[in-house]
């Protein structure tokens, strides 16, 4: 069997797994649906009229569901990588990955089974809270090309944060450890143009949210959504997805491997 | 044993350190195809770090070892695919299902579905797994846990298994279930490294036993080769009184006394026919008997002498 095809059955295979486990197991992706229904409620509801009012002198709740969306899809996509980095720590210390290690298989498949199981885990959850935002006053102009465009943006930078989860799982010495390294990546949409533009911040914090990797994803994800201005932000999201992705993915296997030599 | 015959398992100076631990020192190992080696040793002797090694999971330091002829660090995958390993510790998907961690092996081995449907359903008959197949595996007691993990080691038809510590914890009964079906598995023609701390275990099923100890091997043979090591067999006789010892003690002359026991230790293969005559001798003197113990030389004492005794390298049994 050549390599590619024992990569894609092996990585199949281990998929499988993990869509066992989450369905046996549903209330992990109940947790990732909740979090960010909150926190949309609560910006809409509670903040909403206020800081609708701040984006321009029209402005108002409505508009607010509108700029606020994307963020707090980037807020689904960054509390589903805590939900990988647990379960990721969870299997390691399981028994069945030492048998996993025995076998002949394509050695990575136990991690790029988590990284489908949690991207499809990521994508039903993200389904869940657009419809939520859609209850709640979001009304997006896109085309169905647009519409497109929006689910692959958010598919790269699902994959990006899955593959920088399952590295943070791997590093963790426990699961305590692997719920916690995540954590910031909650933070990064607020420290970005998430909830608020960024010109509206302080100069030290508005440079950190201008060049961190959420900004221009939300940027990109706006313009698709609104056909507001894109821009380079197209381009810099792509550019900080495939790096994310390839760097987590080595960091990722050189962990996974390392146990060997130990 | 002719040289003709192929090594399953080969193995030349396997060293491995955690730190400034050593724990292996200089491991030779030649298994035969087609037989059963025992590799005995108490807590921290080194028989999982071995059995680690062997099946890929670590990195030796030191040494060479070959399964089946390839060798293990450089054709690691080659091992893999012959290789059948079940660990210590359970190497079970506690979230799944029995069946569906069968399954599981079966895809991982590349079985076309009719093929792995079959073999999965075989092997719930075969270990007795079929009521509980649909239960996750968290809910299994030790000894079903066991089954379905040698389960899962077989789903590939492994030609060279390790088992580590097989029987750790399985009451009697399961215990010799096992051995059963490590019986049947060799007489189908794999070959089998286990590891135990039963001696009885290694006697009943092992074609050559090894001792491991502190990382070393302090002796290796067939059980009746190592059982020859250390002094035979011996019938105690229990005296009522120093008459009767005395008297005894006259009779036979190449007995052992031990006065404050009033018993007398008479050399004996633990035979009937040698029980029988030593009674008659006995009758014949007129001493009377008050309790008898027949002792026979298991690797029990082999264990405990070697390892009793400071300089190892005496008490090599090649
Ligand atoms: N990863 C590790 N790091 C440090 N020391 C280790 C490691 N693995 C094993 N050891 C040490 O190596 C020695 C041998 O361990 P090993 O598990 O091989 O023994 P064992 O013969 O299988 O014992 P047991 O009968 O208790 O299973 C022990 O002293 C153990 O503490
Ligand atoms: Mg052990």
């Amino acid at each position: 069997m050549s390599t590619l095809t024992l990569a894609v059955r092996d990585s199949g295979t281990m998929l499988r797994r993990n869509l066992l486990h989450m369905r046996r197991y549903p209330s992990l992706t109940l947790m990732l649906i909740g979090v960010p229904v909150i926190i949309l409620l609560l910006f809409v509801y509670v903040f909403g009229g206020t800081l609708g009012a701040g984006l321009g002198p029209s402005g108002d709740r409505g508009d607010y569901a509108n700029y606020v969306t994307p963020g707090i899809l980037l807020i689904t996509v960054a509390s589903a990588a805590q939900g990988t980095a647990i379960s990721v720590a969870m299997d390691m210390t399981e028994g069945i990955i030492a048998r996993f290690r025995t076998m002949a298989i394509f050695r990575p498949s136990v991690l790029t089974g988590h990284v489908l199981g949690s991207v499809i885990q990521t994508m039903v959850s993200i389904a869940a809270v657009t419809g939520a935002a859609l209850l709640v006053g979001f009304r997006p102009t896109a085309t169905p090309l647009e519409w497109l465009a929006v689910f692959g943006v958010l598919t790269m930078i699902t994959v990006a944060v899955t593959w920088l989860s399952v590295a943070l799982g791997l590093v963790s010495e426990s699961v305590e450890t692997a719920s916690n390294l995540p954590m910031p990546l909650v933070l990064l949409p607020f420290l970005g143009s998430g909830f608020v533009p960024t010109d509206s911040m302080p100069t030290a914090v508005r440079w950190f949210a201008d060049y961190q990797p959420f900004t221009p994803v939300m940027e990109t994800l706006r313009g698709l959504l609104f056909g507001t201005g894109i821009g380079a932000n197209a381009i810099l999201a792509v550019a900080w997805c495939a790096v994310i992705t390839v760097l987590c993915f080595l960091w990722a296997k050189a962990l996974y491997n390392r146990s060997r030599a130990a | 044993m002719t040289r003709s015959v192929r090594s399953a398992i080969s193995a030349t100076g396997l060293r491995k350190s955690y730190g400034d631990k050593v724990v292996l020192d200089g491991i030779d190992l030649e298994i035969v195809e087609g037989t059963i080696f025992a590799l005995l040793g108490p807590n921290g002797a080194g028989k999982t770090t071995t059995v680690r090694i062997l099946s890929t999971l670590i990195n030796a330091d030191g040494g060479d070892a070959r399964i089946a002829g390839h060798d293990l660090s450089r054709q690691a995958d080659a091992v893999r695919a012959l290789i059948g390993v079940t660990g210590q510790f359970s190497a079970v998907d506690n979230l799944l299902t029995g069946r569906e961690n069968l399954r599981l092996m079966a895809d991982l081995c590349h079985l076309d579905r009719a093929a792995g449907h079959r073999r999965v359903d075989h092997l719930l008959v075969q270990f007795d797994l079929v009521d509980v197949a649909g239960k996750p595996a968290s809910t299994y007691s030790g000894g079903l846990r066991r089954r379905l993990d040698l389960a899962m080691t077989l789903v590939g038809e492994p030609r060279v298994i390790f088992l580590d510590e097989p029987t750790a914890g399985l009451d009697p009964r399961s215990r010799r279930a096992m051995w059963q079906i490590i019986r049947d598995l060799v007489a189908g023609g794999v070959t089998i490294l286990l590891t135990t701390q039963y001696l009885e275990e290694a006697d009943q099923l092992a074609d050559r036993v090894a001792f491991l100890d502190h990382g070393r091997l302090i002796a290796e043979g067939t059980p009746r080769e190592l059982k020859r090591l250390i002094p035979g067999g011996h019938v105690v006789l229990q005296f009522a009184d120093q008459a009767g010892l005395d008297a005894a003690a006259r009779t036979l002359t190449a007995s052992t006394r031990d006065d404050a026991a009033l018993t007398l230790q008479v050399p004996s293969d633990g035979g009937v026919g040698s029980l029988r005559s030593l009674l008659d001798q006995l009758d014949r003197a007129s001493i009377s008997v008050a309790g008898l113990a027949v002792h026979t030389p298991d690797l029990d004492d082999v264990f405990l002498t070697l390892t009793g005794q400071p300089d190892h390298e005496r008490a090599m049994a090649r």
